[in-house]
């Protein structure tokens, strides 16, 4: 079983902010997917190279140049923004 | 004639014959949503104006007897998580309620640049999390079979629509079944397309290394027509690979089945079962050899995915964040500006960046996709990384060498779509684990990047069953081929 501090611990890495209730539930439903996942224990994994990728394709590379945008397409991504003043995005403190 | 019946290439012809003009063909199918969508819900938007105007181009083209490419004037409907610029995108999330998609996605450009005429977004599982289509923040969508029923997800609009005539095809996405579940589940024709064959570009990434864009239609012939629409290589999407074109003189005498003995266990609904066999057994009659074949890291399969997809969903969901586009709490959390407090020298409960991830994140996702990220970033935090995450993509290693091993035995392979009939709604809802298992068949696929296909193949007491083939990787058309022959046997 995963504790409560530990859902806790998660929550915050994942930036998700979680009511009390939420926070119990949620540590049920983990504790017996985790759980499920034990299976893996059993398979021998110890010459096996990890798939990132199901398709083996090489690094796709290109210059390095900055493309022109269109400027009405470039003002349309940051007016998407809920906050902000002009062209840039606004943030709230950071500390 | 039912215009609104029509598949692909029937409703070209009608257009080039002048039976009916673009402008008729896209009104029919208007009127057909208006009537039927505030039952089945398949529709989170409708674009009237831009679907009319867009017909209306055809109709000038067809007046100055252009050649016209397939899919011109062709009614379409997009899934939710796929950007159509101008049009808001919202992959059922109340967090993306408000967007507008400011780019068309690749496979968007492409149908466009045919003429096809879209008539709105899709209904999907919030991010395209779920296997049900109830997960969506704004609703389910129904099964047009049985309306006590799920349509299946994630891309329950989109089937759901093909299903009910509501649209001619429909784009889906399949991250580990979203599109061949519905398409079994409301008895219409499913592809996923070889991981890469179809650019990702404009498409709201859910689990990086194992979505793809593919078709929901009618029949076969229509799902082949827009993978060949929208398919090759973009250079947006660094990962998109050519597919290639079939040189495979298909006669089913040559044809070797695969039957993988790990997919015929208990667990399976023994009426779809029976009818997955039934068909098998057609397609050996008329020549087709028949292997058992073992797919040894079966079993591993689903813990495998559950692993890997949450880990990059997870990452993925990481950009909601209240700054960038989409809902945000950032605005209610400004302190009141004289407020007492304020003068008085007090912190105003909202401090700070923090805040804005907490209560946006908090506020803005459901239920499942909660669970999902929790999952996720408990699997790639320190100290349970290589327990998890890294120990899974070696089990998908083993996962996808059992396939390989298969197709040098066989050229394709056969499985139920999946192991039960359309469930109820709200049947599995409480249980994640029981509805995950309703992916079990398909994952797999996912993991080794192959190309599938669902296929009706039968009915159980009126509700549909889904044949799966499974085929190796980049051998796209190849599929087809054989899907077309086994849709033509099975309707014998």
């Amino acid at each position: 079983m995963i504790s409560k501090k530990e859902v806790e611990h998660i929550a915050k890495l994942a930036r998700l902010g979680l009511s009390q209730t939420e926070i119990k539930k949620l540590g049920k439903d983990l504790s017996s997917i985790l759980d499920y996942f034990n299976l893996l224990k059993k398979v021998d994994v110890s010459k096996v190279e990890p798939t990132s990728h199901s398709v083996l394709v090489k690094n796709v590379m290109r210059e390095d140049e900055a493309k022109k945008e269109n400027l009405d397409d470039v003002n349309e991504l940051v007016a998407a923004a809920p906050e902000r003043r002009e062209r840039y995005i606004k943030v709230k403190a950071v500390l | 004639m039912n215009l609104t019946e029509l598949t692909i290439t029937q409703a070209h012809q009608g257009l080039l014959k002048r039976k009916f003009s673009a402008l008729e063909l896209t009104k029919s199918f208007l009127d057909r949503i208006k009537e039927r969508n505030k039952k089945i819900f398949a529709f989170l938007t409708v674009c009237e104006d831009f679907a009319l105007s867009q017909a209306k181009k055809i109709d000038d083209l067809l007046l100055q007897k252009r050649e016209l490419p397939i899919l011109a004037g062709i009614p379409c409907l997009i899934k939710d998580n796929i950007l159509v610029k101008d049009i808001r995108c919202t992959a059922g999330s109340k967090i993306l309620s408000n967007y507008t998609a400011p780019y068309d996605a690749t496979v968007v450009k492409l149908l466009k640049s045919q003429g096809a005429v879209i008539l709105g977004k899709a209904n999907l599982d919030e991010f395209a999390i779920g296997s049900s289509g109830e997960h969506s923040a704004f609703g389910k969508t129904l099964n047009p079979h049985d309306f006590t029923r799920v349509p299946g997800g994630s891309s329950s609009g989109s089937a759901a629509a093909v299903a009910d005539n509501l649209c001619v095809f429909a784009l889906g996405s399949d991250t580990g079944g979203s599109i061949r579940l519905p398409a079994s589940f409301c008895g219409i024709v499913g592809f996923k397309p070889t991981y890469g064959a179809v650019s990702r570009f404009g498409l709201i990434a859910m689990a990086s290394s194992l979505d793809q864009i593919g078709a929901l239609s009618k029949n076969v012939e229509d799902a082949k027509i827009v993978f060949e629409a929208i398919s090759g290589k973009d250079e947006l999407d660094s990962t998109s690979v050519e597919s290639k074109i079939s040189n495979f003189k298909f006669q089913i005498s040559n044809l070797r089945i695969g039957i993988p003995k790990e997919y015929f266990i208990k667990g399976v609904d023994p009426a779809v079962k029976k009818i997955i066999l039934e068909a098998i057994k057609k397609f050996e009659q008329m020549g087709a050899k028949i292997k058992e074949i073992s797919l040894p890291h079966t079993k591993y399969a689903l813990a495998t995915y559950y692993i890997i997809m949450p880990s990059e969903l997870s990452a993925n969901l990481a950009r909601y964040d209240g700054i960038k586009y989409g809902k945000s709490e950032i605005q209610n959390l400004h302190p009141p500006k004289f407020s007492k407090k304020t003068l008085a020298g007090k912190k105003s409960k909202i401090k700070d960046l923090l805040d804005v991830y907490l209560k946006t994140r908090g506020k803005g996702f459901g239920d499942e996709v909660r669970r999902r990220i929790m999952l996720g970033t408990y699997a790639l935090s320190r100290g349970f990384y290589e327990a998890y995450y890294l120990k899974a993509q070696k089990v998908r290693t083993l996962i996808r060498e059992d396939f390989n091993q298969a197709f040098r035995k066989v050229d394709v392979i056969l499985t139920p779509t999946c192991p039960t009939l359309p469930f109820k709604i709200g049947e599995k809802i409480k249980d994640p684990l029981s509805m995950y298992l309703s992916d079990i068949f398909m994952i797999a696929v996912n993991l080794a990047g192959l190309p599938a296909i669902s296929i009706p193949i039968g009915k159980c007491k009126n509700l549909p069953v889904g044949l799966q083939i499974i085929g190796k990787g980049l051998q796209d058309y190849k599929i087809f081929e054989v899907a077309q022959t086994f849709e033509k046997i099975a309707h014998e």
